[in-house]
């Protein structure tokens, strides 16, 4: 037989030249294998979808997928062996997933940005919703409260949850007290954040009485969701911080607090620092705390400490759910509103990416 | 520069586990003395233990006296942090700070405790620790590169200038050549033959053949079984220590019939 002499022929030169020959021996497909069998499966379950007349985009993207893994496999078992079929669907499985993952993602975007984009305009940037009824009007109140009431939570959460991270590290280390800490934050990161609002407001209420709406009391709110972020974040910044470094700040005779202060710290503040953006973008689109704690207005107010503010996801939500008449105007505003939210938390975002690549140590 | 260590009884516990004890040893100034031993008897325990570099670790303790120049070290009101400035450490593997560049590394001591210096007393200061650390040449055109970015050898020549920066008396070595290549571990044994004029010198080795190149003096430390107490078997000068020590295990362990 012709094939077993081939088959004793390789086996021969394979003694001699051992993972060359492994290599040459393989078949390979040509690399236009799989976007032309990817073409052949649409091809194919097109024309059949078309025949039987049942058409949709969904089904024919399903049954595609599947006939181009399952003929994918099965020529590459023949040509390349059972090893690299394998990888070859598992690469298809894995992609599949991610573009999947994607769809959502995606769409999100477009349906924001095609319905928001109309009232993406100057005058949304300038003008607030004091004396509006009905087309024009802006955001511009809405924008001021969020980015106040956001920072002013920053200011408080970015202090405490650094602290607390510091100590659970540096300091508590496997102490009774940092277990508990660590496990109310483990508990705090699951608060629901109606439930924030809720004891953010009742909070206020002892002081100010039933019915108080304040951008302050929204800023605590919306701590209660950060700090444990914050902490969180930190802390795994600073364990990866290697004890070699704080054990060769000591041996120089340097204090701890200083080691922390300008070893530890230094040595993480890339990561912490993108944690901390990223703690922020999670909360500047929080709603529901806000709509309990700080409500609603239509005027420009800066001043988190005297009534009402608008923020951009309350105001989204109240163009959405209570739009006067005209509705159209209210809608598209809530649109922009959103989209104008999006921007922030990109924004943020790279921001963070920057921030880490700024103050990564250098090796050259 | 340069003083004596004296431990007298001393014994070290990591919380309740006994990790070395009753260690006797006198360490004259200005000496190369070298800690051989198999591994787990204790020899990092007991070198850490003079700088209380041991005490970062919860639960780590002494008992009996540690002398510096007949200062205990462990003395109510003696501040580890003070004796940690006068007794300097290298570790194991060199650990340059990943963020300052090679002369800042070099001046970390008095950087990171605030000390002002003037412009020209910081040069001058970075150079002769580099030059004591035999490095000055091979840095001295890139100062303000990263301190990591050297090589493995150089890192730990850099850890040595930034030991020597701050003046300690007393200089004290973990197996600062067992991550090095021979080259450069013979450019550190160099390094620690000139330091000796000026500092007491402690190192602790695996390397026979180092111990024997770059000590006067060698205390062998050793341990019956595991979870029992590393002790200190005998201390003499290195050539009796290898030619004709007095107890059998230092015998057994020099001449390599030790497990
Ligand atoms: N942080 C620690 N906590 C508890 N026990 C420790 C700690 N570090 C060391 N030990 C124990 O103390 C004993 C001595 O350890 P040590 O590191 O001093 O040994 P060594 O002689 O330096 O060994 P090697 O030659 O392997 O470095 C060992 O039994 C070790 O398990
Ligand atoms: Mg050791």
């Amino acid at each position: 037989m012709s094939i077993d002499t081939d088959k004793r022929d390789a086996e021969r030169t394979a003694a001699v030249r051992p993972t060359e020959d492994k290599i040459a021996r393989q078949g390979r497909l040509p690399r236009w294998s799989t976007p032309g069998a990817l073409a052949a499966a649409a091809v194919v379950v097109g024309g059949l979808l078309a025949a039987t007349g049942a058409f949709s985009v969904g089904l024919f993207v399903f049954l595609t997928v599947v006939l181009f893994a399952v003929g994918l496999y099965a020529l590459s078992r023949v040509v390349e062996g059972a090893r690299k079929a394998t990888d070859r669907v598992v690469t298809i499985v894995v992609t599949s997933a991610f573009l999947l993952a994607l769809i959502p993602l995606i769409s999100v975007i477009w349906t924001v940005l095609s319905n928001g984009i109309a009232r993406f305009d100057v005058e949304f940037f300038n003008s607030s919703m004091r004396g509006i009824v009905g087309e024009g009007g802006g955001a511009y109140h809405a924008i001021a409260g969020t980015l106040v009431i956001t920072a002013l939570a920053a200011a408080m959460s970015i202090p405490i949850g650094l602290l607390t991270a510091v100590y659970l590290v540096e300091y508590g280390a496997g102490s009774r007290l940092a277990r508990a800490i660590t496990f109310f934050v483990d508990v705090m990161t699951g608060i629901p954040s109606i439930v924030a609002g809720l004891f953010a407001y009742a909070l206020f209420a002892l002081f100010a009485g039933p019915g108080v709406r304040l951008g302050f009391a929204g800023a605590v709110a919306l701590s209660v969701l950060m700090i444990p972020v914050v902490v969180r974040a930190t802390e795994e910044m600073l364990k990866i911080v290697p004890n070699e470094l704080r054990e060769a700040a000591f041996a120089l005779g340097v204090p701890k607090w200083r080691t922390i202060l300008k070893v530890v710290i230094p040595t993480s503040v890339a990561g912490i620092a993108s944690g901390i953006t990223l703690a922020i973008a999670r909360v500047i689109g929080e709603t529901a705390p806000l709509l309990i704690a700080v409500g609603i207005t239509t005027g420009l107010n800066f001043n988190p400490f005297d009534g009402r503010q608008a923020t951009l996801p309350v105001f989204a939500y109240y163009s959405y759910a209570a739009p006067g008449v005209p509705r159209d105007p209210y809608i598209d505003r809530a649109w922009t509103a959103a989209l104008v939210l999006i921007v922030i938390v990109m924004v943020l975002n790279l921001a963070a990416r920057l921030i880490a690549r700024l103050f990564a140590p250098k090796t050259r | 520069m340069g003083k004596a260590i004296e431990a007298i009884d001393l014994s070290i516990y990591y919380g309740s586990f006994r990790a070395v004890e009753g260690v006797n040893m006198s360490i004259r100034p200005k000496t190369v003395t070298a800690l051989i031993g198999p591994s787990g008897c204790g020899k990092s325990t007991y070198l850490r233990s003079i700088n209380r570099m041991h005490e970062v670790i919860p639960g780590a303790r002494v008992e009996g006296r540690l002398e510096l120049d007949g200062t205990d070290l462990y003395g109510a009101g003696v501040d580890p942090v003070g004796v940690r400035r006068q007794i300097g450490m290298v570790f194991q593997r060199p650990n340059p700070f990943p963020t300052m560049s090679i002369y800042d590394n070099v001046i970390a001591g008095q950087r990171l405790n605030n000390k002002r210096m003037r412009k020209d007393a910081t040069d001058d200061l970075v150079e002769r620790s580099l030059r004591g650390a035999n490095l000055w040449n091979e840095v001295k055109d890139r100062l303000d590169k990263p301190g990591s970015g050297l090589s493995g050898g150089q890192q730990q020549r850099l850890c040595i200038a930034r030991a020597i920066a701050v003046q300690p008396d007393v200089l004290l070595m973990d197996e600062p050549c067992s991550a090095l290549d021979p080259i450069s571990t013979l450019a550190i044994e160099d390094l620690i033959n000139e330091l000796k004029t000026d500092y007491t010198i402690v190192i602790v080795t695996h390397n026979m053949q180092q111990a024997a190149r770059v000590s006067d003096y060698t205390g062998f430390f050793t341990i019956e079984g595991t979870g029992k107490p590393g002790k200190l078997v005998e201390m003499d000068e290195t050539r009796t220590i290898f030619s004709q020590p007095k107890q059998k295990a230092t015998e057994d362990y020099v001449s390599g019939r030790f497990g």
